[in-house]
């Protein structure tokens, strides 16, 4: 006997001890699954997250629940009657999506649109901006529990809206560019009433900044969350104010191909170097605040004119190919129209900013914890219809 | 038969060496610039000119295109026309990646090629900027965020058995490009991660953006496009009949 009875009670009580702590901290990995339905999502982006206790392992959002499948159904279609459909696309500025479509046929057809729709066009795109940013302030207030600003969004948005309906007759899904033009000129009055309202958003911005950044708590769980670095981001194809707010000075209206009346108009394009949650927020509320001044300036030079090209009746496209990509409210929108000569579009590549925009969350969750999970979704802002297309 | 062709190659220059004054090296590169030079702008020479420094005769066909810079290159060139995209002409944004299908669409059963509303698309097979060869064309957007310098690039791959070097190793972003590129062409990429579905369910067979895959609401019901023709203002026709189905 080597052992004494009480050496034993030791050992085996050591042992015991040291078998209870490894079965206390010895646990398998919680798979969650966050949405199809979720408030942060939009719409249906579903999530599966890998969970450390409260720390994301891995992260692989599962897309295609609101997939339409709109590049081939497209190409069934005939070009007036495109624009109907991709104004879905991303719904929330749908009047931004149709522009760069009609944009690339018109390209192709070597016709312009007068310089007056241009300006109709540039004026309606911003005020889709405006309208998608205010969502997104009040949005992104509500992911770390400040719901009041959620409901000041919703009814300043309802002005933006209201605009866009009075000129098109959509609140939502506007239809309103033809090849060659607009389908009409502005209502009497519009001009008036949209410097009124570009009032009220200024308002509403402020309104927004004192309600979030003179919240602590805001700040707390913004500031240092899903760091997303320049390289890390532009590899993954993250566009428009995301890459601004990682410190990128990039923007399709300034740098791009010329398009709309953006070459008249003198804008800050603003960047923030931080590249966390906090950044994306603020990108997106000086650029509210920007598209409302630039609303403001072209109003103030609207030239006279029609409002639609001289175009066929019936629309055919020569053959030939075109690229025409965007600053859209959510990042980089491009068409790749490529036409046969018939009267609808052969294929269609639609490139989307939100698809590129949220396959980089496998990166930037990695490590977070689960509540700024969802701040993350938020100030990445997307677009359920804008990802799946 | 390609060995032969490449024991070929060399002699043709060495050939023509004697009768043209140029440096012999110049004979591979020379009919390089001599095609695309026209077809390019002159914004775009230095990028070609940069691109092909490392690909040379990996490049097919360049072309600018409203504007755009395209550039065709040879499948086995694809993986390295990324890298020197990406470092030579500093292009770290990847916009996209997908396929086109340039098969001519069979119509479907009942379509009416004499409604004035329905696309009919020509019936041989045709080609867009910086042409092509077979079916299958893989093409890519990458651009540089400092210049604002943008690269499209095409490749053509084997239509039996389509199948491209993956990009994920040089824009991580090509990931879930190329998977929807996977599941709508049936374009393999080799050496990425994990092909599987993005958009459709697991199970789904088919690959719904060939030109042969059938859209089944159009092979069901006729396209009633006919109902959807906008007369021009002031135009007195008859008013659209209404969809009857």
């Amino acid at each position: 006997m080597s052992m004494t009875e009480e050496r034993q009670r030791a050992y085996i009580g050591k042992h015991l001890a040291e078998a209870q702590i490894n079965v206390e901290l010895h646990h398998e990995d919680m798979v969650l699954n966050i949405g199809p339905q979720h408030p942060a999502t939009h719409g249906t982006l579903r999530v599966v997250v890998k969970l450390d206790g409260e720390r994301v392992v891995a992260a692989d959002p599962v897309i295609g629940y609101m997939h339409r499948g709109y590049e081939k159904i497209v190409e069934y279609r005939s070009y007036p009657q495109v624009t109907t459909l991709i104004n879905r696309i991303d719904w929330l500025s749908s009047f931004a999506n149709e522009v760069p479509f009609i944009h690339a046929a018109e390209q192709i057809m070597g016709i312009e649109a007068p310089p007056r729709a241009q300006y109709i066009r540039t004026v309606l795109t911003e005020l889709s901006r405006i309208a998608t940013f205010i969502v997104f302030l009040g949005d992104m207030g509500a992911q770390v529990g400040a719901v009041t600003p959620v409901f000041y969004a919703f009814r300043d948005r309802e002005h933006v809206l209201n605009l866009i309906e009075a000129a098109t007759g959509g609140r939502f899904h506007p239809n309103f560019n033809r090849i060659g033009g607009l389908k009409d000129d502005l209502p009497s009055g519009w001009i008036t009433e949209t410097r009124r309202v570009m009032g009220k958003v200024f308002e509403s911005c402020d309104t927004f900044e004192n309600l979030l950044q003179g919240n602590e708590i805001f700040h707390v769980r913004t500031k240092g969350i899903g760091i997303i670095p320049a390289d890390i981001g532009k590899g993954y194809g993250v566009s428009g104010s995301n890459l601004r707010a990682s410190g990128v000075d990039w923007d399709l209206r300034r740098d791009g191909a010329p398009y709309l009346a953006y070459p008249e108009v003198d804008f800050k394009v603003w960047t923030h170097p931080g590249g966390d949650s906090f950044s994306r927020y603020w990108v997106r509320l000086q650029e509210t605040r920007e598209a409302a001044r630039i609303v403001l300036d072209l109003l103030d030079r609207l030239p006279a004119g029609p409002v639609m090209a001289k175009v066929p009746r019936i629309i055919k496209v020569p053959a030939g190919e075109s690229w025409v990509r965007v600053e859209n409210p959510l990042g980089e929108m491009g068409y790749y129209v490529i036409s046969k000569g018939a009267t609808g579009p052969f294929r269609v590549k639609i490139r989307s900013a939100s698809f590129s925009n949220v396959s980089i969350l496998p990166w930037v969750l990695k490590g977070v914890y689960v509540p700024d999970l969802i701040t993350i979704l938020a100030s990445l802002y997307f677009i359920l219809g804008d990802i799946d297309r | 038969m390609s060995d032969q062709q490449s024991d070929d190659a060399p002699q043709d220059p060495a050939e023509d060496a004697p009768e043209a004054p140029d440096a012999p090296e110049e004979t591979a590169a020379a009919p390089e610039p001599a095609e695309p030079a026209p077809a390019v702008l002159p914004e775009h020479e230095g990028w070609l000119a940069a691109l092909a420094a490392d690909l040379g005769d990996d490049i097919v066909e360049a072309v600018s295109n409203h504007g755009d810079l395209v550039v065709r290159v040879k499948r086995e060139a694809w993986h390295r026309a990324a890298e020197v995209a990406r470092t030579r002409l500093g292009c770290e944004y990847l916009s996209f990646i997908s396929a086109i299908d340039w098969l001519p669409r069979p119509d479907p059963p009942n379509w009416d090629p004499d409604a004035p509303s329905a696309p009919v698309q020509p019936k041989e097979m045709t080609f867009g900027a910086a042409g092509g060869e077979g079916r299958f064309q893989v093409f890519a957007c990458v651009e540089s965020t400092d210049d604002v310098t943008q690269v499209i690039l095409k490749t053509d791959v084997n239509e039996q058995n389509p199948s491209v070097a993956s990009w994920t190793d040089v824009f991580p972003g090509a990931d879930w490009h190329e998977r929807e590129c996977w599941e709508m062409y049936g374009i393999e990429f080799e050496g990425h991660p994990h092909l599987r579905h993005l958009y459709l369910p697991a199970e789904f067979e088919g690959n719904p953006g060939r030109k042969d895959f059938p859209l089944l609401s159009r092979e069901t019901k006729p396209w009633p496009g006919l109902v959807d023709v906008e007369l021009m203002p002031g135009s007195d026709e008859e008013p659209a009949e209404e969809a009857s189905a």
